[in-house]
This record gives structure tokens, C-alpha cells and sequence, in this order.
């Protein structure tokens, strides 16, 4: 699909716009719908739409594996830390509340990392899933 | 009652739509026809109250299961399905029967969309009246599904980066397997 | 009539599920197994957000002037799973993509007799 000028162009202009929709949907999830789910697929069809008109190769030089694998770790292990946390600081496990003096604050703070977590984990995930398939097909 | 209209005129598009993934013998077309049914759902969900599912509906189904599918249609290189006999009467059976039983179970069920029923009146009040005043956020759906089931969207997060990793392990391999080099000949 | 009114879209999504059920089970290529299995699954989840929706009640976002809300906790439940569902179901076509690279073919009866040629 490399030499299709008018996906090119189309696909230039489409890939900012899905990937600035995919952070407003991440930061702004906790007052209108969308949260760390539907970002992070969101975010990473415009990776794969990347990817399928300009080519595998070029689209894996910016996610590397190795990036993609860090990234859904540490995704997890952010959600999971910020439990760790909770619990250091005196509350349960993943009781946001004790995060911060106000427990209201505690509750966005913990809203807002753990929603990180789960859009890094999701995005990255996916990715990881679609290039593994993608080399299949090229390789053979 | 338009809404109810709307609803069911949607769904009988689905349950054609599935019909039609059933019956076509060419996969690539049932590929299409499954992004046409994930948007269908999507639309469904919009009309169940439900923005958030629906999006995740849309960019997973429509977008990701669509590309994936044709993606291991590409890999395995099969674009057609063998031709089959016409009925499997015993799926039929199984089918049959298990929807009978659903249907049976419907019946102890309360009216579609009614606020009396035991779901809106036990745990939801609570969420509703005071998910705001405890958690700050508006979007009940994020306040449930980060504060409230902290604990159940770590399993679920736990779940996706475990098949990820499942995936990367069977498909990582650069070279052919060759397990069962007797295939061909046999 | 009212009865039937009430529970004519529960029907409705227990025939798509059926439908998706009879899917997975008769068709013995293993691509449009794992799309039954989609049907089937997406057949459920629909049950189970319809299970929340009120009538006259609105999108479960606290807003000024609104009073009924449809039912928040089926919506985070299956919003979780379609996405845990899509990962599972590319699990199942790695293993697809896997079985055609030994099996050179992704027929379950051909697959079957392959595997009794062994024995």
C-alpha cells in the first residue's frame, strides 16, 4: 500500500488527530466517557494505521519491541505500585484516599495514575499483539 | 417506544449480520461482515446508555479484531472455508436446546428498562447518589471501574498483558517449526 | 403484550447468541470458530448491559438537571471484558497461525484425521 498517494495523505492527516483523540479521551475519562481502555486502543489503531500504509518496518523502528514490552510491564506494574503506595502511606490496598491529606485529592490522584496504567498496558499490548501477527505475514 | 423500535430494528440487522458470518464460505468477506457487526453492536450501546462500552466497542471490534483477523488470514494464507455438509443436526440440537433454556430463564426476568427492578435498587443507588461526593469524578462508569473495582480491573489489566505475553511467545520464533515433517507425506 | 414488549429484546439477544453458539460449533474451519466465539460473546455482553438500562434514565454521567441514570456497574464490568476478550481471541489466532504452520491447515476434521493417521 506503500505507493497509494491518496491513503498517504489521508493517513498524514488522520494519525495526529487519532492520536491527540486518544489522550483527550485518557486525561479527560474522568468527566465525559472514556478512561484507560478506550485510550489506549484508541491510541494504538493509530500506530496500526500507520503502520499498514507506510509499512511495517517503519512503524517497529519507532516501537520497538523492546519499548513495547517495558511499556505494558510497567503499565501493570504502575497499577499495581499504586496500591503498594496506598498501603504505605497507611490506607488499604488501593484505597486511593490516603494518598493525599484531603481524600477527595487522594481519590483524582489514584483515578488519574492507575488510568495511566491501564491505557500504557492496553496500548502497548495491542501493539505488541499486532506487529507479532504483522511479522508472520512478512517473513513468510 | 421509538427507542424500543430503533432498538430492535438494529438488532435484527445483528442477528442478520451474524447470519451472514454463518453462511459465507469466503473468509475474507466474513472479516467485513464482522467489522460491520462490531459497528452495529457499537451503535447498540450507544442506545443502552452505555457511551463507554460503546467506544471501546468501536476501536476494539471495528478496528483491532478486524485488522487481526485479516491479519492471520494473511499469515495462514486461507481465504476460503472447505465446503462443508449443509446441517449439523447435533449443534443444531445443542443450540436449540440451550436457547430454550435461556428463553425459559427470561421469563423470571423484570421488564426491559425498568427502575424497579432489584439491579437499580440495591448497589447502584449508592453509586449514583454519592459516587461524586466520594471519588470527585462525574463519570460514574470511571469512578466505578478505578475506585470503587480497583481491585477487578487489576485482574483485568493482569488478563490482557498475560495474553499478550502468550501471544509473543507462541509467534516470536523467527524460524519455521517443523513438528510434524510426516504431515506432508501422510 | 406488554410482557412481550418488555422482553422481546432479550429474545432477540438470545438468538444472536444462539446464533454464534451454532457457529462455533458446526463450522469446522478454525477462523470462523474463534468469529462464533466473537458472536457469541458479543451476544452476551449486550444482555448484560441491556440488563442496566432504565427507561427515561440517562448516560451515567453526573450532570446538573438530570435525575435517573441508567445502571453504571454492568457497563464497567463488560467494558473490561471486551477488551480482555479481544486479547483472548488473538491468544486463540496466534494458536491458529501456529497449528497451520505443523498442521498445514486449519480444518478441524482434517486436522483430526491427521492425528489419527498418527496413532
Amino acid at each position: 500500500m506503500q505507493d497509494n498517494l491518496i491513503l498517504r495523505v489521508m493517513a498524514k492527516v488522520l494519525i495526529p488527530v487519532i492520536l491527540i483523540y486518544a489522550f483527550y479521551v485518557q486525561f479527560h475519562g474522568d468527566f465525559s466517557p472514556g478512561g484507560g481502555f478506550q485510550a489506549g486502543v484508541i491510541f494504538s489503531t493509530a500506530i496500526l494505521l500507520y503502520a499498514l500504509v507506510f509499512g511495517m518496518d517503519r512503524a517497529a523502528d519507532v516501537m520497538t519491541d523492546k519499548l513495547l514490552i517495558a511499556l505494558s510491564a510497567g503499565g501493570l506494574l504502575l497499577y499495581a505500585g499504586t496500591g503498594v503506595v496506598s498501603m504505605l502511606l497507611g490506607g488499604e490496598y488501593l484505597n486511593y484516599s490516603a494518598l493525599a491529606s484531603n481524600p477527595l485529592t487522594g481519590q483524582h490522584i489514584g483515578i488519574i495514575v492507575i488510568e495511566l496504567g491501564v491505557g500504557l498496558t492496553v496500548a502497548s499490548t495491542m501493539l505488541l499483539i499486532f506487529f507479532s501477527f504483522a511479522r508472520r505475514v512478512v517473513s513468510r | 417506544m421509538l427507542a424500543l423500535t430503533v432498538d430492535i430494528f438494529l438488532l435484527v440487522f445483528l442477528i442478520a449480520s451474524a447470519v451472514g458470518i454463518l453462511f459465507t464460505h469466503q473468509l475474507f468477506a466474513m472479516a467485513m461482515l464482522f467489522g460491520l457487526y462490531s459497528l452495529l453492536v457499537a451503535s447498540l450501546f450507544i442506545l443502552l446508555d452505555a457511551p463507554d462500552v460503546a467506544f471501546t466497542e468501536a476501536a476494539v471490534g471495528t478496528g483491532i479484531a478486524t485488522v487481526l483477523m485479516l491479519a492471520t488470514l494473511a499469515a495462514t494464507k486461507e481465504s476460503k472455508e472447505k465446503p462443508r455438509k449443509k446441517l449439523s443436526k447435533s449443534a443444531l440440537t445443542i443450540s436449540i436446546f440451550t436457547g430454550a433454556l435461556l428463553l425459559y430463564g427470561t421469563t423470571g426476568l423484570p421488564k426491559f428498562g425498568d427502575p424497579e427492578a432489584p439491579i437499580h435498587t440495591q448497589m447502584a443507588d449508592r453509586f449514583i447518589q454519592q459516587g461524586q461526593a466520594e471519588t470527585g469524578v462525574p463519570n460514574l462508569v470511571t469512578a466505578v471501574l478505578a475506585s470503587y473495582r480497583g481491585f477487578d480491573t487489576l485482574g483485568e489489566v493482569t488478563v490482557v498483558f498475560t495474553a499478550g505475553v502468550g501471544v509473543l511467545l507462541l509467534l516470536r520464533r523467527r524460524y519455521k517449526p517443523k513438528i510434524r515433517r510426516n504431515a506432508d507425506a501422510g | 403484550m406488554s410482557f412481550i414488549e418488555g422482553h422481546l429484546i432479550y429474545w432477540l439477544l438470545i438468538c444472536l447468541m444462539m446464533v454464534g453458539l451454532y457457529t462455533l460449533m458446526s463450522c469446522s474451519n478454525l477462523i470462523k470458530k474463534i468469529a462464533g466465539l466473537n458472536v457469541f460473546q458479543t451476544g452476551a455482553i449486550l444482555f448484560y448491559v441491556s440488563l442496566g438500562k432504565v427507561t427515561g434514565g440517562t448516560v451515567p454521567i453526573i450532570a446538573e438537571g438530570y435525575e435517573s441514570y441508567s445502571n453504571p456497574l454492568p457497563q464497567v464490568l463488560m467494558l473490561t471484558a471486551i477488551v480482555v476478550g479481544v486479547a483472548t481471541s488473538a491468544l486463540g489466532f496466534a494458536l491458529i497461525v501456529r497449528i497451520r504452520e505443523a498442521y498445514k491447515s486449519i480444518e478441524e476434521d482434517e486436522l483430526d484425521n491427521m492425528d489419527r493417521l498418527d496413532d
